[in-house]
């Protein structure tokens, strides 16, 4: 009877904790359900092909999947650096009044809904970035990643919002990690004479995976990125190295076109993009925990064991 | 120069780069918030929480219907979202290292990953396509997908927040492990999880791309959950995308509502936890 009751509690709840596995699982399941059509007539060739045609009914999303990897690539570039600063900063050199209110600041921007950078984007970003392109020197037009005319709208506009956009994820992840970097690290490049920047870098060299690990997180945020990068980006599917080209994503093609997918193949095809998204997202994210989790494992194996062997033990 | 004198010069350097990474991540948040507030709030009026949208040329209107809308999707979302998210978590806690409890993180770390967009499609698929319908419905249901795995981390990290001893003392007079939970455990942590949930709450109100093709958009003031709604988000998307100086104004506006309502509730969270934290190290 008491035995009954205390297996009760842990099915009930059981229960509906395997819903949220039951729930991504689904999702896998449905979006490749859905996209058997394409799937079926395209094949591989739906990844390699430039052209993408509805009326003619011809599919292809290369210049989707290289939108958004360009895109998310050159953003972590811009924002990897700066998160992993404001890491430092606010991890080692930030004097202690000051920190708690630049922490809440710097992750404030990871509160900003999506659709407000995204506005912010069209009316403000973009005509300074007009007038940046308009600005650049004639023999920088030449290379090719400053080719063509200067619109404002295009690659770099997305690149410049995508990189505010992950910079808060990037740098609060970064931050933990440092701060699981014992203080014998530091101390012990301090006893030997270095400097402060040496003893920092003594503790980045400990954190290395950890940080991989948030840039990576960054990374998967970039790649799903819609709203703000939608907004600005030009959503024109061709593939440039240019900067200044308006391109497409993999995230904008499903907000612009998804509601007016008429036929099946259409609607298919989308489908399918949204599946490559969920397996990226999926991979990238994984490859991130897993850094960070290889990071922090002593510290947090520590902790689950004093909170959690006295339960096992009464259950 | 000697070697010594370039070692100190390079530390000061980089102390001063690391400054300034913080300073670059502040300038846009300082521009976009600069910038909502003024332009937003020429058009913030009574008329706009009150009436409904204006056509194309007639100044005025606002975005009742829109904000309505945004209230019933996440309320109707919160409603299945809040018992799974606190129930999954306090089974990730209770029972954390058995092979469920492991399985529930990684759900809910990948959920947390997955597009937004990617949900609204995942959800396009069951709750729009087999009726043909866009309903607020499947709106609620993809943003209450959203919430999940905010919630369950919450719940997971309060409850483990929550002293042994606590537990023993209930388990201590006979209680059985339900009981104990429902009754100590979920209590003493409770504070805590609803500020996460109003967080989480806060922060899905400003979701747009998981409504696109499940709530739609509605011109018109609707509160059926079998029917298309529109929302604050999609609205301002809709507007901000239009050729017209007047949608302009009111998209701004909107836009301050959901940073006023994202960083009211960020600071009062913030507030609620310190006073957590001082009350967790008073005891």
């Amino acid at each position: 009877m008491f035995k009954g009751r205390e297996l009760g509690f842990r099915l009930g709840t059981g229960i509906v904790a395997f819903l949220v596995v039951v729930i991504v699982a689904a999702i896998g399941f449905e979006l490749t359900r859905q996209s058997t059509l394409s799937l079926g007539k395209f094949g591989l060739s739906f990844w390699i092909n430039d052209i993408w045609d509805p009326v003619s009914g011809e599919f292809g999303a290369r210049p989707f999947i290289w939108g958004t990897l360009y895109s998310s690539v050159l953003a972590l570039l811009l924002a990897g650096p700066i998160a992993l600063g404001i890491a430092i900063f606010l991890s080692e050199l930030c004097p202690a009044w000051a920190r708690q209110p630049l922490t809440f600041l710097t992750e404030l921007l990871a509160a900003i809904p999506s659709i407000v950078y995204g506005l912010w984007g069209i009316f403000v970003l973009v005509p300074i970035v007009r007038t940046i392109q308009v600005a650049l020197p004639e023999p920088l037009r030449a290379l090719p990643f400053f080719y063509g005319p200067p619109v404002g709208v295009g690659m770099m506009s997305a690149v410049l919002i995508l990189a505010v956009m992950v910079i808060p994820f990037t740098s609060s992840v970064a931050r933990e990690v440092l701060k699981a970097v014992p203080m014998s690290q530091r101390e012990a490049a301090y006893a030997l004479g270095a400097t402060k920047w040496e003893a920092i870098r003594a503790a980045l060299y400990y954190a290395r995976t950890g940080i991989m690990g948030a840039v990576m997180l960054g990374f998967g945020r970039a790649l799903g990125e819609t709203m703000a990068v939608t907004m600005v980006i030009g959503n024109t599917p061709k593939i440039s190295l240019s900067l200044l080209a308006p391109q497409y994503t993999m995230a904008a093609v499903l907000a612009n076109e998804f509601s007016e997918a008429a036929d099946d193949l259409y609607l298919h095809s989308l489908i399918e993009i949204g599946l490559l998204l969920f397996i990226i997202t999926l991979l990238v994210n994984a490859g991130s925990r897993l850094l960070i989790w290889r990071m922090n494992r002593p510290a947090t194996s520590r902790k689950r064991v004093s909170v959690a062997a006295p339960i096992g033990e009464a259950a | 120069m000697n070697w010594n004198a370039l070692r100190r010069i390079r530390s000061t350097i980089v102390v001063w780069l690391c400054g300034l990474a913080v300073v670059l991540a502040l300038v846009p948040l300082a521009m976009i918030l600069f910038f909502v507030v003024t332009r937003g709030i020429f058009s913030l009026n009574l008329a706009f929480f009150t009436h409904m949208p204006a056509p194309v040329g007639e100044p005025g209107g606002g975005m009742a219907n829109s904000i309505v809308g945004t209230l019933i999707l996440i309320s109707v979302g919160a409603l299945f979202a809040v018992p799974v998210g606190v129930i999954s978590g306090v089974y990730a806690a209770e029972f954390a290292g058995t092979r469920l409890a492991t399985m529930v993180q990684f759900a809910a770390d990948t959920l947390n990953g997955v597009p937004s967009i990617v949900i609204g499609v995942f959800i396009y698929g069951i709750a729009v396509l087999p009726v043909k319908q866009f309903s607020a419905f499947a709106g609620s249901l993809a943003l209450g997908v959203m919430m999940i795995p905010i919630i369950i981390r919450t719940t997971e990290e309060l409850v483990k927040l929550v002293p042994m001893s606590l537990r023993e003392g209930a388990l201590a007079l006979g209680a059985t492990r339900g009981r104990a939970t429902l009754t100590v455990v979920l209590p003493a942590a409770a504070p805590g999880i609803i500020t996460g949930i109003v967080l989480a709450l806060a922060r899905i109100a400003g979701e747009t791309a998981p409504l696109l093709f499940t709530a739609f958009n509605n011109r018109y003031f609707s509160t059926s959950l079998s029917q298309p709604i529109s929302s604050l988000t999609v609205q301002v998307f809709n507007y901000a995308i239009s050729p017209y100086e007047d949608w302009h104004r009111q998209a701004w506006a909107g836009a301050l509502v959901l940073v006023g309502l994202v960083l009211l509730c960020s600071i009062l969270a913030r507030f609620a936890t310190r006073r957590l934290e001082r009350l967790q190290t008073g005891q």
